[in-house]
């Protein structure tokens, strides 16, 4: 069965006991037992929650993962799963890792003893220098936020599982429609279900997905005693807001390759960051893992007076923290997604004054290049 | 102001665009910057989102606290917390508390040498005596569950204060309409808000209040860090139970009260764990620090075998996992909410194969009596 197809009929979205061709939204705490020592499929909903279920197993089956696991948000999803690991451990991160994923471990997780080094993970060589022997996992988001940087994952994977290291990716701004990272050997996807998979900016969520058994009863156990689960009625929306996930991203994509190779040529444009352009560093090797580039790029500005009235004066795309919706959203990651990481750290890392993340949402491209026409060449 | 109008105050001034007289579920990600460097006060749902905001302040009020902060279970708020505290530090539990909360200490916490001595509560000597240089923090469960026994938590409060140790309560069995532990000096309040806050069965949440500013700054950060917020629509759901907490708790009190006297003349019952009959060890600190006795009943059969009765036989109680909800549930302790705990240490707090709880709910005491009553004969 093709993904678009999956993602509409996948055994999860109808209701067993009425056959609704929706899941319930079932807003309950506990569940009423028949036998006093065999309790039944359900017993509290912090464990589960026939909602949940349905979305995780949905989300484990795009993702083809065999387990999947909802939780309040991105950053509940990271923290849970960062969670698996112990004083001593060591971690090797990209470098331009989402700043709130950066602040928690380097805040949080530092603090009770869990390390980890900061790498440019496009090239595979700097991850191999970094690995340690108490090295116990690499985390990669590719294409990274904000500049979309490309790393190759069967690579990496490839190196970590020689080592027995587990390989962890954010895919984000792919979602299993363009990238799958499980098929390519890694071991935990990760999610804000937040943006592309729920699409329409109304819902906080997270998701962790495995393959592999032992590590699936693993984050089991910490998403159930750690509790920062997703609520039904966020579950139901994710669960609608994913079955328009594939004409979603198939039109934002089209639209944001448009508005990219728009940018590209004008001249108070000083660069523009998307994969699908050709002369992208990683674009071989982007294409060579995800069927398409996604909708997400950034661009920096020649001035940081143009930066301040593009997000100020555009009209159609919000300015706004986020992405992934139906609505276009202009963001400014040095103050909103990296205002976490240190000036220094943001820096050395790209993310300038005059850099602007844009999230290509549905509006017709058409609309989206006048408007920033009107603000970018206005005399 | 009491907190039963307090508690239907909350989102009632919120919406000054239309005057609606509760906070609109505010079911978005993300909000529109006016400008740069400009905010409307929200940027992003996990950071701050309208509806979860109003649940947040309305907690904080009722409690006395300077902020609230709403998590999406009750075993969020306690792990959130949790990560105030760093290496080598030491914290001092209540014995008989929930499984859950034991698991994740002993299970999660542990790993990152954080260190729990589990003490019985109600006796402030042997609290004082657990205390350790290292020791940062004493988590409370005043009542406990399932036991209901009774902390002193203005004495608790006083030795944390001289020790510059902080003082955290779980104060789910009570709520702030019956007890308010930060009055009586704790520093945090915690709240598995899925129980009588939210009152109805139908929500998982998990609240807590902090008294000091700049504590709840440090809250903050780590709610905002770790993200485990609660969604829009159960603070909105949580909100709209807080507004009938009052009238609950006064007719679950009231019924709980008639039932633990029931039980306590009842031949096949053992034993009755309330703190509002007369001779229990706690009664006397409770009304010293309490306005009520709260609606949770434990007690033990006369033998095992009535426990898969009462636990199946029942009509109106059901058999379910949670507490705190306008339907009176039933639960085996041993093999369900406490499962997590070691079976030894289960036996010596009186967590045994006789032990059964009853959350009492707003039906009719009559009917309730009635059905324990037809359990107990075992009449088909």
């Amino acid at each position: 069965m093709k993904f678009g197809t999956r993602i509409i009929h996948n055994g999860h979205e109808v209701d067993p006991s009425t056959r609704a061709v929706g899941v319930p939204i079932y807003q309950v705490s506990t569940y009423d037992q028949e036998s006093f020592d065999r309790f039944g499929r359900y017993d509290y909903a912090r464990s589960d929650n026939p909602t949940r279920e349905a979305l995780e197993k949905t989300v484990a089956l795009l993702e083809n993962g065999t387990r999947g696991f909802a939780f309040a948000s991105g950053m509940a999803a990271i923290s849970t799963t960062l969670l698996l690991f112990s004083p001593g451990d060591h971690l090797v991160v990209a470098e331009d890792v989402y700043g709130g994923t950066y602040r928690v471990l380097t805040s949080l997780f530092a603090r009770l003893g869990i390390e980890a080094t900061f790498v440019d993970a496009t090239d595979l060589d700097n991850i191999r220098q970094a690995i340690r022997p108490n090295t116990r996992a690499i985390y990669l988001e590719t294409p990274s936020n904000p500049l979309l940087k490309i790393t190759d994952l069967a690579g990496a994977a490839g190196m970590a599982k020689e080592r027995g290291i587990v390989t962890i990716v954010d895919n984000t701004f792919m979602t299993p429609y363009l990238q799958r990272p499980l098929e390519l050997g890694c071991d935990i996807v990760l999610h804000s279900g937040t943006k592309f998979l729920n699409g329409h900016s109304d819902v906080i969520c997270g998701f962790a997905v495995v393959k592999e058994r032992e590590l699936g009863s693993r984050i089991r156990f910490l998403q159930n005693a750690f509790g920062a689960i997703l609520g039904p009625q966020d579950s139901w929306l994710v669960l609608r807001g994913i079955k328009t996930l594939k004409v979603r991203m198939e039109e934002s994509q089209r639209s944001a390759g448009a508005v990219a190779r728009w940018l590209a040529g004008q001249e108070r444009v000083a660069e523009v960051f998307y994969p699908g352009l050709p002369g992208h560093p990683g674009f071989e090797v982007h294409h060579g893992q995800a069927s398409g580039a996604g909708a997400v790029l950034s661009f920096k500005l020649s001035s940081v007076e143009l930066t301040r009235r593009v997000l100020e004066e555009i009209s159609l795309a919000a300015f706004a923290v986020s992405l992934g919706g139906v609505e276009s959203i202009l963001s400014y990651p040095a103050r909103m997604s990296h205002a976490a990481m240190p000036r220094e750290a943001r820096e050395a890392r790209g993310i300038s004054d005059t850099l602007i993340r844009l999230s290509v949402g549905l509006e017709e491209t058409e609309d989206l290049i006048e408007d920033l026409d009107r603000v970018i060449n206005s005399p | 102001m009491k907190i039963t109008t307090q508690a239907v105050q909350i989102g009632l001034q919120w919406d000054t665009r239309t005057g609606a007289v509760t906070v609109p579920v505010y079911q978005t990600a993300t909000f529109r910057h006016p400008g740069l460097g400009q905010s409307t006060g929200y940027d992003y749902t996990r950071t701050g989102n309208p509806t979860r905001q109003a649940l947040e302040e309305g907690i904080a009020r009722l409690d006395g606290g300077a902020r609230g902060f709403a998590y999406s279970s009750g075993m969020a708020a306690i792990a959130n917390l949790l990560l105030l505290f760093g290496k080598g530090e030491h914290l001092i539990v209540t014995e008989d508390l929930y499984g859950g909360t034991y698991r994740l200490f002993e299970k999660v916490f542990r790993q990152y040498d954080l260190d729990f001595t589990y003490v019985d509560t109600s006796d402030i000597s042997a609290v004082e005596r657990a205390v350790r240089p290292e020791t940062r923090g004493i988590f409370v469960e005043s009542l406990t569950n399932p036991l209901l026994k009774v902390a002193d938590v203005r004495g608790l409060a006083a030795l944390c204060k001289e020790r510059g140790i902080l003082c955290i309560v779980d104060n789910t069995f009570l709520t702030p309409y019956l007890q308010r532990p930060l009055d009586l000096g704790a520093d945090i309040t915690i709240y598995s808000a899925t129980k009588y806050l939210a009152g109805h069965n139908d929500t998982v949440a998990g609240l807590v209040v902090v008294k000091d500013p700049e504590l709840a700054e440090k809250v903050y950060f780590l709610q905002n860090s770790v993200g485990a917020v609660l969604g829009p629509q159960d603070s909105w759901l949580v909100i709209r139970g807080m507004k009938t907490l009052g009238v609950r708790l006064d007719r679950q009190q009231q019924n709980a009260r008639k039932i633990a006297g029931w039980l306590s003349g009842h031949p096949r019952v053992k034993r009755v764990y309330y703190p509002g009959l007369k001779g229990h060890p706690g009664r006397d600190t409770l009304c010293g620090q309490a306005g009520g006795f709260g609606a949770m009943v434990a007690f033990e059969v006369a033998d095992h075998s009535l426990v898969e009765r009462l636990l199946l036989k029942t009509r109106l109680i059901s058999f379910a996992e949670s507490l705190g909800g306008v339907e009176t549930l039933i639960t085996f302790p041993e093999v369900q909410t406490h499962a997590d705990i070691l079976p030894e240490i289960r036996a010596r707090l009186g967590i045994n194969n006789v032990l059964l709880r009853l959350s009492v709910g707003i039906e009719d005491a009559d009917d309730l009596i009635a059905d324990l009553a037809q359990a107990f004969k075992g009449e088909e």
